[in-house]
């Protein structure tokens, strides 16, 4: 009876303590060790219809690979796992899994559900310190396949695509593969060897990268088939900030959470000036919006040294569209909310820096759209916030490079790229899209779920294509001159 | 420091952006020929690059200021000021540079105006270099004015020469060509009855503001190729944000180019003083290492 009692709860994670971890970008999660691990892998009651695979964007067999963690068969679970999501570590550690799988899981009736998210992370975690295996591939098919994005979709297409036997190559504009997980996601929560590992995996079934190539620029589609590939798939993501459009909005210490990430992300800002970029927090930062993208910016924030970190959201706690496990890492770490409440302009001191958010109290009224109450502004409300850096994270709108430069692309009045939402499929011939740049804003998972679509379907055309010749690809550059002599 | 282990020579481009030329064109000022085939290919007049030096290196947006298809090279000309500029001056023939992306943000719009004015200064000089060269191209009587603080800071003078019907010479101590300001120049140019139907300012932010009070009375076509910071450079970040007829509009991917008359300087100007004391600081940190700046070689 006690013991059935237990089964009720979830095996905690270990977690850096607050005030150690907000000294540092290291892992905050700490993940399962193999008795934990094991115990709550027995709390899995390996349903025979699962109902969690249906809340998994990527199919995962749950329950299968559960059962093998009970049997210690570590190696075998990976396995499974794998054969459906190119991606464990990540998805492991970024995935809302309370939203996905763990909200249909069965336990979570009475209790708290299986804890899908550590245990994948726990597998993957073992497999990478004792080096990836490589699965066996399908025959090549001589067809070429070019992803571009190497971020959550372009990487699950490519290794999908692989899998099956396809050449594929994918560009990627920034200098390192990842995509959102590289410029996004910070170090602690989500390390950055781990995304670079799951490359190399990605690499080791046969994908080739093309970095800093961003696509519309230095090739466009058109110039992608003349190249000699078959088939295509954009996943170049979400792009442009979204700014406020209110007054001050360009002073010096406003940044966007795009910005203000990818400075610490991607180029290591916090580690200046060992690197290069440098980024410059005040004492008293202000970030505004309530996403995930929010609170990364605000725990970042505070590691870079702030004294008083404020998340600005309009709405209440109870819409706040941020997962609730990051609330609670933020406000552990010290980081208030300020609930109901709009910036309507920014103030800037006379050499142009921000110096205060002037703010405007908010109340709920009727359902929007979205389901959301909608809010309100209070007139006469308006207060000022003392801020010397504010970030903006309110969003962000389709990158539009490849959409201006592809005739017959068609796109929607938000810029996204059309693609049917089963296949991914465009308006174009052998042209398939997913992740943010079709869907907008979405999650890792989601975005990883519809490159794994795409893929399929990309298998499909290429399958029915009637059969021609092969062309080589031809690149200018060096190593596409020695991938010819290898193709001979 | 942790997290050291983000090497990622493996994953990348295919391309060895190696250095097969470099040249002083005056004390702080370097040229560079790197070989970077694709982007060869598809360069046009008004385009830039993003480069990184090494692995901890920022990601700085270069003009090109020529390149050669068929030989598979781009000419990027550059100004040391910081960390960055300075590591980059570090690296000799025979180097790699670690990352090139490119060709980014739009196209000079090159059409036959007529009679085109191509001012420019200091090491927008280069920036200015194939413009003036396709207006030529294109049909455009073109006449450049070139300036600089002084005689020996003037640079691409004969490569200029090459592309222009007419070039005007300026510094500011008079050591060469007229004594003042390339607007100057433009000014007394307009007064003398050139009727100008396009003229482009390539330079300081500063030059571009006074060059575009200069044509302003006259309704002057005037497009500025605007600097600001930036990170990404291709649609990400958002940080080289400009007021354009009070629209926020992003360089790298509305821009490089503007028209002058609509944007503003004065936020370009306070938008550029974002990091000075870092600035000091990486310059202080890298010149104490042992070897200095150009240990960033050894990487």
């Amino acid at each position: 009876m006690q013991e059935e009692l237990d089964k009720q709860h979830a095996v905690p994670m270990q977690k850096q303590d607050a005030t150690t971890r907000t000294g540092n970008f290291n892992e905050v999660a700490l993940g399962y060790t193999e008795e934990q691990a094991l115990l709550e892998a027995q709390r899995c009651l390996s349903c025979q219809k699962p109902k969690c695979m249906g809340g998994c964007p990527v199919e995962l067999q749950i329950p299968a690979f559960i059962r093998l963690i009970k049997e210690k068969r570590y190696d075998d679970a990976i396995k499974k796992i794998r054969e459906k999501n190119s991606l464990p570590a990540v998805c492991g550690r970024v995935c809302p899994q309370e939203e996905q799988c763990q909200k249909f899981c069965v336990r979570g009736i009475k209790g708290e559900p299986v804890s899908i998210g550590r245990l994948e992370r726990f597998v993957a975690d073992l497999e990478r310190q004792s080096g990836i295996s490589v699965p066996t591939k399908h025959k090549p098919t001589g067809r070429k396949v070019a992803v571009i994005g190497a971020g959550p979709a372009g990487l699950t297409a490519a290794a999908d695509l692989a899998k099956l036997g396809h050449q594929v190559t994918v560009f990627e504009a920034l200098h390192v593969a990842g995509g959102v997980l590289v410029y996004g996601i910070p170090e602690f929560r989500l390390p950055k060897n781990i995304v670079q590992a799951e490359v190399e995996f990605i690499k080791k079934l046969g994908v080739e990268f093309y970095t800093d190539a961003l696509i519309g620029r230095l090739f466009t589609i058109e110039e992608l088939f003349e190249k000699g590939f078959d088939a295509i798939f954009i996943g170049s993501g979400a792009g442009l900030p979204t700014f406020l459009g209110i007054p001050g909005e360009n002073l010096g210490g406003v940044y966007s959470a795009n910005e203000f990430l990818i400075r610490i992300n991607l180029m290591k800002s916090y580690q200046f000036p060992e690197f290069d970029t440098p980024i410059s927090v005040g004492k008293s930062v202000a970030v505004i919006g309530g996403g995930n993208v929010a609170m990364d910016s605000a725990r970042c924030a505070l590691r870079l040294g702030a004294e008083h970190v404020c998340i600005v959201y309009r709405r209440s706690r109870e819409e706040l569209p941020a997962r609730e496990e990051e609330l609670l890492n933020a406000e552990e770490e010290g980081i208030t909310c300020r609930f109901l409440a709009a910036p309507t302009r920014l103030i800037g001191d006379e050499q142009g820096r921000v110096k205060g958010v002037e703010l405007v109290a908010m109340e709920l009224g009727e359902p929007d759209e979205s389901g959301r109450r909608r809010p309100f502004s209070v007139k006469g409300s308006e207060t000022v916030m003392d801020a010397d850096t504010v970030i903006v994270a309110i969003g962000r709108t389709p990158n539009p490079i490849i959409q201006s430069v592809t005739k017959g692309l068609r796109v929607t009045i938000r810029g996204t790229i059309i693609g049917d939402p089963e296949t991914g499929k465009t308006s174009l011939e052998g042209v398939y899209t997913g992740g943010d740049i079709m869907t907008g804003e979405a999650t890792v998972i989601s975005a990883m779920g519809s490159g794994k679509r795409a893929a399929n379907s990309i298998h499909q055309y290429l399958l029915n294509k009637r059969s021609e010749l092969a062309k080589p690809c031809t690149f200018s550059s060096q190593v596409a001159e020695k991938k010819e002599v290898r193709m001979q | 420091m942790e997290h050291k282990q983000y090497h990622l020579r493996q994953n990348e481009n295919p391309t060895e952006y190696r250095i097969l030329e470099k040249h002083s064109l005056n004390p702080q000022v370097k040229l560079i020929k790197v070989h970077a085939p694709d982007i060869a290919e598809k360069a046009k007049a008004g385009q830039f690059v993003i480069l990184r030096v090494n692995d901890e290196g920022e990601r700085i947006p270069l003009t090109l200021a020529t390149w050669e298809n068929s030989e598979g090279t781009i000419t990027l000309v550059f100004q040391e000021v910081g960390v960055s500029t300075k590591k980059l001056g570090c690296l000799e023939v025979q180097d790699e540079i670690r990352n090139i992306a490119g060709p980014l943000g739009n196209p000079s719009d090159i059409r036959n105006y007529g009679l085109a004015a191509v001012v420019c200064g200091g090491v927008g000089t280069a920036a200015a270099y194939p413009i003036a060269k396709a207006l030529r191209e294109a049909g455009n009587k073109v006449i450049t004015i070139l300036g600089a603080r002084t005689d020996s800071l003037l640079i691409m003078e004969e490569e200029m020469k090459r592309v222009s019907d007419e070039l005007y010479l300026s510094t500011d101590d008079g050591s060469k060509g007229c004594r003042g300001f390339v607007s100057d120049v433009l000014k007394s140019l307009i007064a003398k009855n050139y009727q100008f139907d396009i003229v482009y300012a390539i330079g300081p932010p500063l030059m571009m503001r006074t060059t575009s009070e200069v044509t302003r009375p006259y309704g002057i076509k005037t497009i500025v190729s605007l600097n600001p910071i930036m990170v990404d450079g291709m649609g990400m970040c958002g940080a080289c944000r400009v007021s354009v007829e009070g629209l926020t509009k992003f360089a790298c991917i509305d821009g490089p180019e503007f028209d002058a008359h609509k944007t503003n300087f004065e936020e370009l100007i306070k938008r550029l003083k974002t990091y000075p004391p870092e600035e000091r600081l990486a310059l202080d940190f890298h010149e104490k290492l042992p070897g200095g700046i150009c240990s960033c070689r050894k990487n």
